[in-house]
């Protein structure tokens, strides 16, 4: 029997009775991050591989909410720092070993060209659209030259958005739950899930609403391996590891991420997708809504058993 | 150049006077400490076994809290030191999450903090304000490379440990046992 106690009565904000640094912010961020990579990956591929006519919404319509939800993930980011008026200090170097600064160079490049992106093609969906200035006239003229360029772009950096908050996590040898590089892959087809689940919702096409439907039952079927060899690889790990994996398997995430995250964000809506490609009456918002859902509950469930799961006392 | 600290596991009584000793020479925040005791209690009474350590950062040779800095404000001085520059961190958390040791908490003004093995004493030729308080003089500190160093000197005639060597840090925090 061992008993460690610290007798001088550590009680720090923040690491004391354990990790809490990262509330509702993070988690939050994590899910748009992934979302707008989703969204913008799918529109930036159907371009490149010359589909427009065959997915206009995921092209035009849908790319429209992405520099909202990355602003406002960057908001969500930006209440999360402590030292808030420094957080210029992200942008006057890079450190490659630092997935955050990853990402806080990816963000500078992806939030302009969404902003471009949705600009060139928000006169598809608002008919009667103005610019209020003559130069935003001329700008349109000019991007509008480069969209294939813009494409290559948003693919690749839309895919990095995409995995490295997944990275972020797995580079943390602190805590055991996060320290795996399955993680992400996983949050990257998490994000390309909720893509495809919002372009179901707003496709204005059948045609396109059932190519999303097999896309995203085919990235669940993906999301639900890389989870089962998660967990194979933490049981297969060392003691911290197989600790961390009794949190969901037994401990107190169990029910919260295998009924609300794996069932009813993964499995209920994979198995009404599939119906309902089988011409079965469902509505298809259903599975979509689901998966976003889904998607967002296992960003936050994630993040909270992360800073459970550690190595000392 | 390469500074670290021993602290005598079977000599440490626990008193605390390096958790005072710290928070007073470091303004330390009241309510938050950079260093602690732990206490490890072994096997049914009447067959015990007790370890005291101190504890704090460890300053560690494969820093995880310097490689995800994504401003660069933890970095490593000279001598080993892993030390935090204000004015560029950013309070983000990343470093408090990547410790497998808790040892860095948010300070109220902003910034990560944490032990610094009191850079500025040993600057002036001083010990750290833990190492000199303690009335055991339980406590080393000095530079490894030197070989006649308090801490080298010892290293090489106690048996010693560190914490979670498994974790890969390289941690320069040393208990003799």
């Amino acid at each position: 029997m061992r008993e460690e106690l610290i007798t001088s009565g550590r009680m720090n904000v923040a690491i004391d009775p354990q990790l809490h640094i990262w509330a509702w912010e993070i988690p939050f961020y994590l899910f748009l991050g992934g979302l707008a990579a989703g969204i913008l990956f799918f529109a930036a591929l159907y371009t490149l591989i010359g589909k427009e006519k065959e997915f206009p919404s995921a092209i035009e319509k849908t790319p429209l909410i992405v520099p909202f939800l990355l602003i406002i993930g960057l908001g969500a980011l930006f209440l999360d720092l402590n030292h808030k008026l420094y957080f210029w200090r992200l942008y006057t170097s890079i450190n490659l070993q630092s997935p955050m600064s990853w990402g806080a160079w990816v963000l500078m490049v992806v939030t302009p060209v969404s902003i471009i992106w949705a600009a060139l093609h928000v006169k598809k969906t608002f008919v009667n659209w103005k610019w209020p200035f003559a130069w935003l006239d001329v700008l349109e003229v000019f991007f509008s030259r480069y969209k294939r360029i813009l494409a290559w772009i948003m693919i690749i950096y839309s895919l990095i958005l995409g995995i490295y908050t997944g990275i972020l996590f797995s580079a943390f040898n602190a805590r055991p739950l996060w320290n795996t590089s399955i993680l992400g892959p996983l949050f990257l087809t998490s994000g390309l899930s909720t893509g495809a689940a919002i372009n179901i919702l707003m496709a204005r096409t059948q045609h396109e609403r059932h190519s999303f439907s097999r896309i995203d039952l085919m990235l669940i079927g993906i999301e639900l391996f890389l989870i089962v060899h998660i967990f194979m690889g933490f049981l297969a790990s060392t003691q911290v590891q197989i600790d961390a994996a009794k949190l969901f398997l037994g401990g107190p995430y169990t029910a919260p991420f295998w009924i609300l995250v794996v069932f009813f964000g993964m499995v209920l809506p994979g198995i009404l997708e599939f119906l309902e490609l089988k011409n079965f009456k469902i509505p298809i918002f259903i599975p979509a809504v689901l998966v976003i859902v889904g998607g967002l509950l296992f960003r936050f469930i994630w993040t909270f058993a992360g800073q459970s799961s550690r190595w000392l006392y | 150049m390469r500074y670290a600290m021993a602290v005598d596991t079977r000599k440490c009584v626990g008193c605390s006077d390096c958790v005072v000793a710290c928070q007073t020479e470091n303004n330390v925040p009241i309510g938050y400490c950079r260093d602690w005791v732990v206490e490890v209690v072994d096997g049914t009474y009447p067959q015990l076994e007790l370890e005291i350590r101190s504890e704090r950062c460890n300053h560690c040779d494969n820093s995880p809290c310097v490689r995800c800095c994504p401003t660069g404000a933890s970095h490593i001085e000279e001598g080993g030191f892993v030390i935090v520059t204000h004015e560029k961190c950013i309070g983000c958390g990343a470093c408090i999450a990547s410790c497998p040791y808790d040892a860095r908490y948010p300070h109220p003004d902003g910034y990560v903090d944490k032990c610094t093995f009191c850079l500025h004493r040993v600057k002036k030729g001083q010990l750290p304000a833990c190492v000199a308080t303690c009335p055991t003089k339980c406590m080393y500190f000095g530079d490894l490379d030197d070989p006649s160093s308090p801490v080298s000197k010892v290293l090489k005639t106690r048996k010693f440990k560190t914490l979670i060597p498994e974790a890969g840090t390289k941690p320069e925090l040393y208990f003799l046992i």
